[in-house]
């Protein structure tokens, strides 16, 4: 079996993950959010696997040196999505709250299919400029600090229904789907924790970059529309740090500053590469 | 008083922040440091004026930008400095004996009454705090025994050292932009160079002489993807060698002297230097010419050859060289000939016959030459800012209070825990805390 095979499988672990975890909001069933967990950690483990026989793989092209597997953006994506299900089963594990998956594993779903379906997954020896140990510590905390950043986003949209559901009700509590959400609170406190995961790792993210650059090309900093982007990432969730413990910016605002920041996120990893130039061309 | 309550102020973090977030996009949408013509392809005259004058073309430079981040700083340093005091008192004084209403105010609590005397019971709670907690410290008073332990005290420093870590990185900054430089030079093989250039164009004397052995290019079997840029570089100070045939690669600069060399880009140096061969129809005997574009040979029957033009790649056919043969009192002919294809100019049947044994490329390395002293401060500020962050996210300072009170013949025991972060996970922490008092005074 090939990566290629296994992160197909994943594709649709992750579909039917997502889907059990909706269903488990419409059926209000613990057996269903049960299973949907077990899925995902399934696909998840999958997943592992095939990015493991996908590193193998690397070795076994003609002249291939060996890579860990996050040179181009199809293996960027088949990590992120990873990372997403690790933040994710990892604070699934410690809160136990499962309603969340169904606004998270879209994400990771989202990506493995794009990955499959429409991204060149050819195995290509890495250009000098990336032939670095660098790029996997910098890639690794990166990745890991975004995909925190999709879990706070997942959840932060849960807010946002719960609490404008609430104020419409006039302070009645939600029934309905809404009722197997946390509560408000265990949302902020859970979209704090998620960035409070992700902050640092994002940090280190910036900080492995520069000091490869610096290694590479001996500036640290040079303003590079990728580096630019990363840095208002960073100020985004800096601000959102500060915003918490700030009368009136807790709950609704900063829910909104953490989708903001997800977005930013979000157009850092892809918009700047699709849309901007600079030198995170994913080898083209 | 008021001006200094903005500064401090939580409000002007956040707008700061969110300021430098969305001002960051402008750099990241305009190029940067383009020519002037460069943006007036792009912008009217009108327009350009405009923005030149909002420093809009070298943005992350400009006044307003710095002054954000000046304003940034401030407003980090007067925070600082107005809630360190407090906080500097907390770690260095703890209150020892808190007054009934500090301790009624926090929220994890619990209280026993037992038999016994202070003096029997103060003994236990001591071991009691000292195997599920902290050593405490011990203040009598006439209300009664105040036993006090804490846990992870300097985890209060954390937002501090956070916040010094970003001044020390900008001060790092600061270092390298005043000492420092970055500079460039191209070096052919074989060549030697002991100074490099600013982008201005100004030179920068190296102190010692750089010689470029030899550059290479590989790339991976049946691609065009290069493989690796590789410069040999030897380094002499005063006529002495220091660094001997050191390879250089994209990532694996040289330091010398606190100025290192980057591979950054190459390029031919001169024109390919050809070998021709050429035989006299008919015999065996060849004669080999090394020659360049415009170079000429003589061949022993007075028939000149000249080099005319190379390419390493004539249509489809490879490497091929044009020659100009010009025999003594006749008109010079123009013969074609390829290195892929020697027997080529059997068809012309002229006196000799031609190939393009061989060529080389001369190269030139171009090195980017830098020198920071402040890159250091830099990291080290990184490292702060990490550690920092790490402290000030997932350690709490945890405190707690034992008093022990005489009380109709019995002594009233009472547990008060309280942490400064993370409420949620400490309560939980007391839940197990209060279990361990239970069973120690049942």
């Amino acid at each position: 079996m090939t990566s290629g095979s296994f992160f197909n499988l994943v594709t649709i672990g992750y579909f039917a993950a997502m889907v059990l975890f909706i269903a488990f909001l419409a059926t209000k069933s613990f057996g269903v959010a049960r299973l949907a967990t077990w899925v995902a950690s399934i696909g998840f483990v999958l997943q592992t696997i095939g990015i493991g026989l996908r590193w193998y793989e690397t070795y076994q092209i003609p002249g291939g040196a060996g890579y860990a597997p996050m040179s181009n953006l199809y293996e960027s994506v088949v990590f992120f999505s990873w990372t997403i299900l690790l933040i994710y089963l990892l604070i699934e594990w410690k809160y136990k709250q499962k309603a969340v998956g169904a606004f998270v594993l879209p994400f990771a779903f989202l990506g493995m299919s794009w990955a499959q379906l429409s991204l060149d997954s050819t195995i290509a020896p890495l250009v000098p400029a990336l032939q670095s140990n660098w790029l996997t510590y910098h890639v690794i905390t990166c990745f890991l600090g975004y995909a925190a950043f999709a879990v706070a986003c997942g959840v932060s949209i849960m807010y946002l229904i719960k609490v404008g559901r609430e104020e419409n009700e006039r302070g009645s509590k939600a029934g309905g789907v809404l009722s197997l959400f946390p509560s408000a609170k265990i949302l902020d406190d859970l979209n704090y924790k998620a960035i409070m995961i992700g902050f640092p790792l994002l940090s280190i993210g910036i900080i492995t970059g520069a000091a490869w650059a610096n290694y590479a090309w001996g500036t640290y900093w040079s303003w590079d529309p990728k580096e630019t982007w990363s840095l208002i990432v960073w100020f985004i969730y800096a601000a959102f740090l500060h915003a918490r413990i700030t009368r009136g910016w807790a709950g609704r605002r900063a829910a909104i500053l953490s989708i903001i920041g997800f977005l930013a996120t979000i157009f850092c990893y892809l918009g700047v590469n699709l849309l901007l130039s600079g030198l995170h061309s994913y080898g083209s | 008083m008021a001006l200094w309550d903005f500064f401090c102020s939580l409000k002007l973090s956040i707008f700061t922040l969110i300021m430098l977030a969305v001002t960051s996009i402008i750099g990241t949408v305009l190029q940067q440091n383009q020519t002037k013509e460069q943006y007036l392809h792009v912008f009217s005259p009108k327009t350009y004026a405009i923005l030149d004058k909002l420093q809009m073309f070298d943005m992350y430079h400009s006044t307003w930008f710095i002054g954000l981040l000046v304003l940034f700083c401030i407003n980090l340093i007067c925070c600082s400095i107005k809630r360190l005091p407090r906080v500097w008192k907390i770690v260095t004084k703890p209150t020892l004996v808190p007054s009934k209403a500090v301790l009624e105010a926090f929220p994890n609590t619990v209280e026993r009454t037992v038999r016994g005397s202070l003096s029997e019971i103060r003994p236990r709670m001591e071991t009691f705090a000292k195997d599920n907690f902290a050593a405490t410290r011990c203040t009598e008073t006439e209300e009664g025994i105040y036993l006090y332990a804490e846990k992870n005290k300097y985890a209060r420093f954390g937002v501090y050292v956070t916040h010094l870590s970003i001044l020390i990185i900008f001060t790092g900054a600061i270092i390298g932009n005043i000492f420092g430089y970055k500079a460039y030079v191209n070096i052919p093989e074989g060549g030697s160079i002991d100074r490099v250039w600013l982008r201005s164009g100004e030179p920068v004397d190296l102190g010692f002489k750089v010689t470029c052995d030899a550059f290479s290019v590989s790339y991976y079997p049946n691609s065009q993807r290069p493989k690796e840029y590789k410069s040999i570089l030897t380094i002499e100070e005063n006529g002495e060698v220091v660094v001997d045939k050191r390879p250089i690669i994209v990532n694996d600069p040289l330091t010398h002297n606190g100025i290192t060399f980057y591979q950054s880009n190459f390029g031919p140096a001169g024109s390919e230097i050809m070998t021709i061969k050429v035989k006299l129809r008919g015999e065996d005997k060849a004669q080999a010419f090394t020659l360049r574009i415009g170079e000429q040979a003589q061949l022993p029957d007075g028939t000149s050859l000249t080099a005319a033009d190379f390419t390493t790649s004539y249509r489809n056919f490879g490497p091929a060289a044009r020659l100009n043969v010009k025999k003594q009192g006749e008109a010079a002919t123009s013969v074609i000939v390829f290195k892929n294809f020697p027997e080529f100019d059997q068809q012309r049947k002229g006196t000799y016959l031609l190939s393009l044994e061989d060529f080389t490329q001369r190269y030139y390395t171009g090195l980017q030459a830098t020198k920071d002293p402040g890159v250091w401060v830099v990291w080290l500020g990184c490292t702060m800012l990490v550690v920092g962050s790490l402290i000030a996210f997932f350690v709490s300072h945890r405190r707690m209070w034992i008093v022990l009170r005489e009380k109709d013949g019995k002594v009233q025991v009472r547990l008060v825990g309280t942490a400064h972060r993370n409420q949620p996970a400490y309560e939980l922490y007391f839940d197990k805390l209060k279990e361990a008092f239970n069973k120690h005074l049942a």
